[in-house]
């Protein structure tokens, strides 16, 4: 039996599996984009590792018990949990060309996103001022790099985010705007992601 | 025959079909189990609901119950044929991601631990 007639008969016996013809661009858009965010994720696991094996390293400076507000730390992963859920509506509004929601499901994104970089940097802010800053302990160097990156990678999503919403305005819901559109949502689920291992390992497990 | 033209329609490249991934209701229920994971995980970590040496392993079990939620429900990795790309490519990531860190984590520890009786 060839190929060809494999197709014919049990097509989901070959899709996905280099059958029934190339995937759409849609597709391997996706894909592409889903290697970068594994990518981004083993540069995480670096930052994790190094976090994890320093954690202990306070040089007789604070620790994170002393330090985390796990209040804040609670908003602000409900901050980033309900920004990643109305970014998934909003992708889900542009792909049904609805763009007056679209537009409305953005900019709770980006208010929820504010908000969780505001909190974050006042609660750096307030560390650097307690004399708990990166350079005070292997602890806290491991602490801000680690959290610090995520909140660059937040501040690099609101910024694509405010650009993707320029591009729908100008140009609309067109089929390549749709898809940057789906790559700006993979990384902004992402960042939610690493997040949960951020306060589980950082946060939780350093403020017991 | 029937079958052949549909698979070969589908995925002719460049065609932008409407692709309905997900639905609002698929969103708002891995909202809803996010919130409970994540209120379970403080819950968790500041009572003593759980055996208290156990509380580390209830947290990453936790983490790990909800990385699935946000993967399964936000970024809609699935076992559908369009993913079986992605999910090797997921499982290859996280083989790596499992390397550098329990790796590093029992590579540290062994060092400190060998460091300890050091005579100074």
């Amino acid at each position: 039996m060839t190929v060809a007639t494999i197709d014919a008969v049990r097509p989901e016996l070959v899709r996905g599996r280099g059958g029934g013809g190339p995937a759409s661009t849609r597709t391997v858009v996706a894909y592409g984009f889903w290697i970068f965010l594994l990518s981004d994720f083993i540069l995480f696991s670096g930052l994790f590792a190094a976090y994890a094996v320093l954690s202990d390293q306070t040089a007789g400076g604070p620790t994170g018990a002393e330090l985390f507000n796990l209040r804040n730390v609670f908003i602000e992963t409900m901050c980033l949990l309900f920004s990643s859920y109305t970014c998934g509506l909003g992708a889900l509004s542009a792909e049904r060309r609805q763009p007056g929601r679209f537009l409305i499901f953005a900019a709770l994104s980006f208010v929820l996103g504010a908000a969780f970089l505001v909190i974050e940097s006042t609660e750096f802010a307030a560390m650097v001022g307690k004399g708990a800053g990166p350079s005070r302990s292997a602890f806290l160097s491991g602490f801000f790099t680690l959290v610090g990156t995520h909140g660059v990678h937040v501040t690099g999503g609101l910024l694509w985010l405010i650009y993707m919403v320029a591009q729908v305005v100008a140009k609309g819901l067109r089929p390549h705007v749709l898809r940057r559109l789906l790559c700006w949502s993979l990384f902004w689920h992402a960042l939610d992601i690493v997040w949960v291992g951020v306060f589980t390992l950082v946060y939780l497990m350093g403020a017991r | 025959m029937d079958g052949r033209d549909r698979v070969f329609d589908d995925r002719t490249p460049g065609v932008e079909e409407y692709e309905p991934t997900a639905n609002y209701l698929s969103y708002t229920v891995g909202l809803g189990l996010a919130i409970l994971l994540t209120i379970m995980s403080f819950v968790v970590s500041q009572t003593n609901l759980l055996w208290p040496p156990g509380i580390p392993v209830g947290l990453i079990v936790l983490a790990f119950a909800q990385i699935g939620v946000h993967l399964v429900f936000f970024l809609h990795i699935g076992t559908g044929p369009d993913h079986t790309n992605n999910v090797v490519a997921l499982a290859f990531g996280v083989f790596i991601v499992f390397l550098v860190i329990v790796g590093s984590i029992w590579i540290i520890t062994n060092l400190n631990w060998n460091m300890m009786d050091m005579p100074h």
